[in-house]
């Protein structure tokens, strides 16, 4: 039986008096490959910012790895494993992306708060920085302002500060989100080719990409779950497509 | 090059950084007779320093950085004239008073917008002030601290009129906050600071605190301006109010916007061009230095700050 | 005790019509202008030049620091403030700091740095006295005047917001500039006229407050801080926060400077800090304002 790394307990968020995530309770599985999808405003933004801290749920609770994390500050849900990426890059501009990347691996190895010993002087993470960089193709531009590089370049390196994380549950927020037609090859190999044991929540509307990576599907429609299973299920199933009413083929360019 | 030396090479000093330094302990040597105005240099280039870790580092804008100061300044007063006389001593109980302060105070400058923080920073530079006028029984209150009679430093260097030990100590003080600080700058927590100024939301993503951080750089700075604030008063035996007063924490932010935000030479450079500058003209009258500095702020920030270094895009056009 | 409560609200209704023209700067351009106190400056000295070198009787001079002081405010806004928008607010700050310089340095040098003093008219010297004993009411003919001024003032403008199409076009700036420009409401032109109107509201509570503040080249220094407070603990997007906010302070000041005189404006700046710390964006914030 699969275990679950990440569940959510009638999550509530209201705005005022407007419920923007109504009473979900979400389930994800270890190694899952899990797509949350709605149309636009369905709040699945919402529901991200819920289950890393940014928010805080009006009720209801999250739970990673059995534990309670409803009260915990977001950087410290990382440091558990609980990693997103954003719809809209956070990058530090100034940084380059090797920069960047030295910083979330000690982050991670828990060495950023070493104050004498100058970055670089560990070996370890120079090498697993030049492993992330070649897994992301972003070797030639390694060295360059990330304010400098071409947006299809920083969405990947947006994706790599997060697997910097070695995360155990990996919130995707839109990753093909705005990338050129040219540059979306190398986002979607980069999503498919992340570690088997590692939980995938990947928001999406690119169809193709949600077809192609999920093994489950949750449908969220007003902060509220209408539906979920397969992806067979899902494509069959008449509520939904009474949703989307023939959306299904809008990618985002 | 392989990843690990280019990320080595940031922090190694330049050639021109070690030529510059050699050049600055030359002067105590060489221009012994303007040891007085090295001295205030010295005092003013650390004191733009520590507010360089908050504004340039951290992006904390502090219109109240001489509440720390004026700590500093106080503390080693009191300390010399009712405990100890030792300088060192002095410095060092100076700085952690006025990091005991930073630490208090620093929840303050988490939350709420720059104009909050802008308030709230002003605010308790202000209260300081109140209260150090109030307590005049022990402080002078506006009469100010005098008297402050200072043992020989190390137990050998008596300060003498001339103000050539002072200057020598002060020198360094700087020295040695300098280099400590360079090489915090270009460590892990270093980094994380500089990427706490460029996005704070990201920062907290790759699982790092974003308050804690910057409630410890904050405290920090807060011990480097009490250090500059004791070596006024020890140098020149007299504390007074204007210690905590706006013009000096407006003065100090001017200095090092001069000298250039973000890269640690700031400050020194900062002071330096300041304070000739601000001897020179106030030669002639105080009131034209307000306001030529005046002038000078507006037109500078109204052309923009970068441009002050980099005298060749002055006449480019904007890409 | 009536009496000081009274002085409270007249000097928290001064600090309200002087305040107001910065706290809708902020909520309308995000610009922290330090500047604003010089404005007020130029108003209280515009009042005592023509009272006493051009010789015009007091209630002339008023309407005069209004115009000239928004008029002032209006091409500043044109030249020097307009580039400005949209930079750090560390350079805002600066420069505003570097313009304040500049005046309190000019004044300096053209004017004088003696306090200048205020011959009020005669009616403006009475005392009304209500009640005895402890729940005696004593309240100066000017401080009424200045109450009754602000409170029309006050008025009105909420008048001018709420009713007219430059209120709607305003608070529609306020909210979103891009989508009001998108709108078609010529964002540049009530960007300069509420400056204008701010500016001109500085200087005619400056004229007002001549006599109470004291004329002289550091006024914007000294009371620099608690315009900014008005504004950072009643909140730039309404007119009843600042409103409040001047009010509570003005007796805040009043009552501390007389009962704890050494300790006066300590209690106004802890009390400062403490509503900060406990409401960082200030106690009157709309919901759902950016």
């Amino acid at each position: 039986m699969s275990d679950v790394v990440l569940r959510t307990h009638a999550l509530v968020k209201r705005f005022g008096g407007i419920p923007a995530t109504n009473d979900v309770s979400l389930v994800v599985e270890k190694g899952a490959r899990h797509a949350l999808i709605g149309p636009n405003g369905a709040g699945k933004t919402t529901l991200i910012n819920l289950l890393t801290g940014v928010l805080q749920p009006t009720s209801g609770r999250v739970e990673l790895l059995g534990q309670d994390i409803s009260k915990l500050s977001p950087h410290r849900r990382v440091g558990l494993g609980l990693v997103r990426t954003f719809q809209i890059n956070q990058l530090f501009a100034s940084f380059t992306p090797l920069e960047s990347l030295a910083l979330a691996v000690a982050s991670r190895l828990d060495a950023a708060r070493r104050f004498w010993q100058p970055v670089g002087s560990d070996a370890a993470i120079a090498t697993e920085c030049e492993a992330l960089l070649g897994q992301f193709r972003l070797l030639e531009h390694a060295e360059r302002p990330t304010r400098e590089l071409p947006y299809g370049k920083r969405r990947l390196l947006e994706i790599a500060l997060a697997v910097a994380q070695k995360p155990q549950v990996l919130l995707l927020d839109e990753p093909a989100a705005g990338v050129p037609a040219a540059e979306r090859a190398d986002i979607l190999a980069t999503v498919a080719a992340l570690p088997a044991e590692v939980a995938v929540l990947l928001i999406e509307h690119d169809m193709d990409l949600v077809f192609s990576f999920a093994t489950r599907i949750t449908v969220l429609v007003n902060g509220t779950m209408l539906t979920e299973g397969s992806p067979a299920e899902i494509a069959a199933d008449p509520q939904v497509k009474a949703v989307y009413l023939g959306d299904t083929e809008i990618a985002h360019g | 090059m392989s990843f690990q030396t280019s990320l080595l090479a940031r922090s190694r000093w330049r050639p021109w950084e070690i030529g510059a330094w050699v050049v600055l302990w030359a002067l105590p040597l060489v221009a012994g007779q303007h040891a007085a105005l090295i001295n205030e240099i010295a005092i003013l280039a650390l004191f733009a320093l520590s507010l360089d870790l908050i504004l340039g580092y951290a992006g904390i804008v502090s219109l109240g950085h001489a509440a720390f100061f004026g700590m500093g300044a106080y503390g080693a007063g009191l300390f010399a004239k009712h405990v100890m006389p030792d300088p060192l001593m002095g410095l060092l109980v100076a700085m952690v008073l006025s990091a005991l302060v930073g630490f208090i105070t620093s929840p303050m400058i988490v939350r709420g917008t720059d104009l909050t923080r802008l308030m709230v920073t002003m605010g308790v530079a202000l209260v300081l002030y109140e209260l150090a006028n109030k307590f005049d029984g022990l402080t002078g209150g506006a009469d100010g601290l005098s008297g402050v009679v200072m043992g020989p430093l190390l137990g050998r260097f008596d300060f003498d009129l001339g103000a050539r030990v002072a200057s020598a100590y002060s020198m360094a003080v700087l020295f040695l906050a300098f280099v400590l600080m360079r090489r915090m700058v270009h460590s892990p927590f270093g980094s994380s600071l500089q990427a706490l100024r460029d996005n704070r939301l990201r920062l907290s993503a790759i699982g790092l605190s974003v308050n804690g951080r910057l409630a410890a750089v904050y405290t920090l700075a807060a011990a480097l301006a009490g250090a500059a604030g004791a070596l006024l008063t020890q140098t020149t035996g007299f504390a007074s109010l204007d210690a905590f007063e706006f013009h000096r924490s407006a003065d100090v932010m001017l200095a090092l916007v001069i000298g250039g935000v973000g890269w640690l030479w700031g400050g020194i450079v900062g002071a330096i061009a300041f304070k000739v500058l601000h001897d020179l003209i106030s030669a002639v009258t105080v009131q034209y230095w307000t306001f030529w500095i005046g002038l000078f702020l507006v037109v500078l920030m109204l052309v923009g700050r970068e441009k002050l270094f980099r005298p060749w895009t002055w006449w480019k056009k904007r890409s | 005790m009536l009496t000081l409560l009274f002085d409270g609200i007249a000097f928290g209704m001064l600090l309200f019509v002087l305040s107001l023209g910065l706290a809708v700067t902020m909520g309308l351009m995000n610009f922290i202008n330090l500047a604003h106190g010089a404005f007020a400056m130029a108003g209280g000295y515009i009042l005592v030049l023509l009272m006493q070198k051009a010789g015009w009787p007091f209630l002339a001079c008023l309407p005069a620091a209004f115009l000239l002081t928004a008029l002032a405010g209006a091409g500043l806004e044109r030249l020097l403030y307009r580039p400005m928008y949209g930079k750090p607010h560390l350079d805002q700050v600066l420069f505003s700091i570097g313009l304040v310089f500049m005046a309190v340095a000019g004044v300096d040098y053209f004017i004088g740095s003696e306090q200048k003093n205020v011959q009020l008219p005669e009616f403006f010297r009475q005392r009304f006295e209500l009640g005895s004993g402890a729940l005696s009411l004593g309240m100066g003919s000017y401080r009424l005047f200045i109450v009754a001024v602000c409170v029309v003032l006050a008025l009105s403008l909420q008048a001018l917001l709420a009713k007219t199409r430059f209120g709607a076009r305003l608070r529609a700036a306020v909210d979103d500039p891009r989508v009001a420009a998108g709108l078609g409401i010529p964002v540049d032109r009530v960007f300069m006229l509420t400056f204008a109107v701010g500016s001109g509201l500085a200087g005619l509570g400056g004229a007002l407050g001549a006599d109470l503040l004291g004329m002289e080249p550091a006024f914007p220094l000294k009371y620099m801080v608690y315009f900014l407070i008005v504004c950072a603990v009643g909140g730039t997007s309404s007119i009843t926060g600042p409103l409040v906010a001047a009010l509570v302070l003005g007796i805040a000041d009043v009552f501390g400077k007389y009962y704890v005189p050494k300790l006066g404006s300590f209690i106004v700046y802890s009390l400062m800090i403490a509503i900060l710390l406990w409401r960082p964006q200030g106690l009157f914030v709309r919901q759902g304002v950016r």
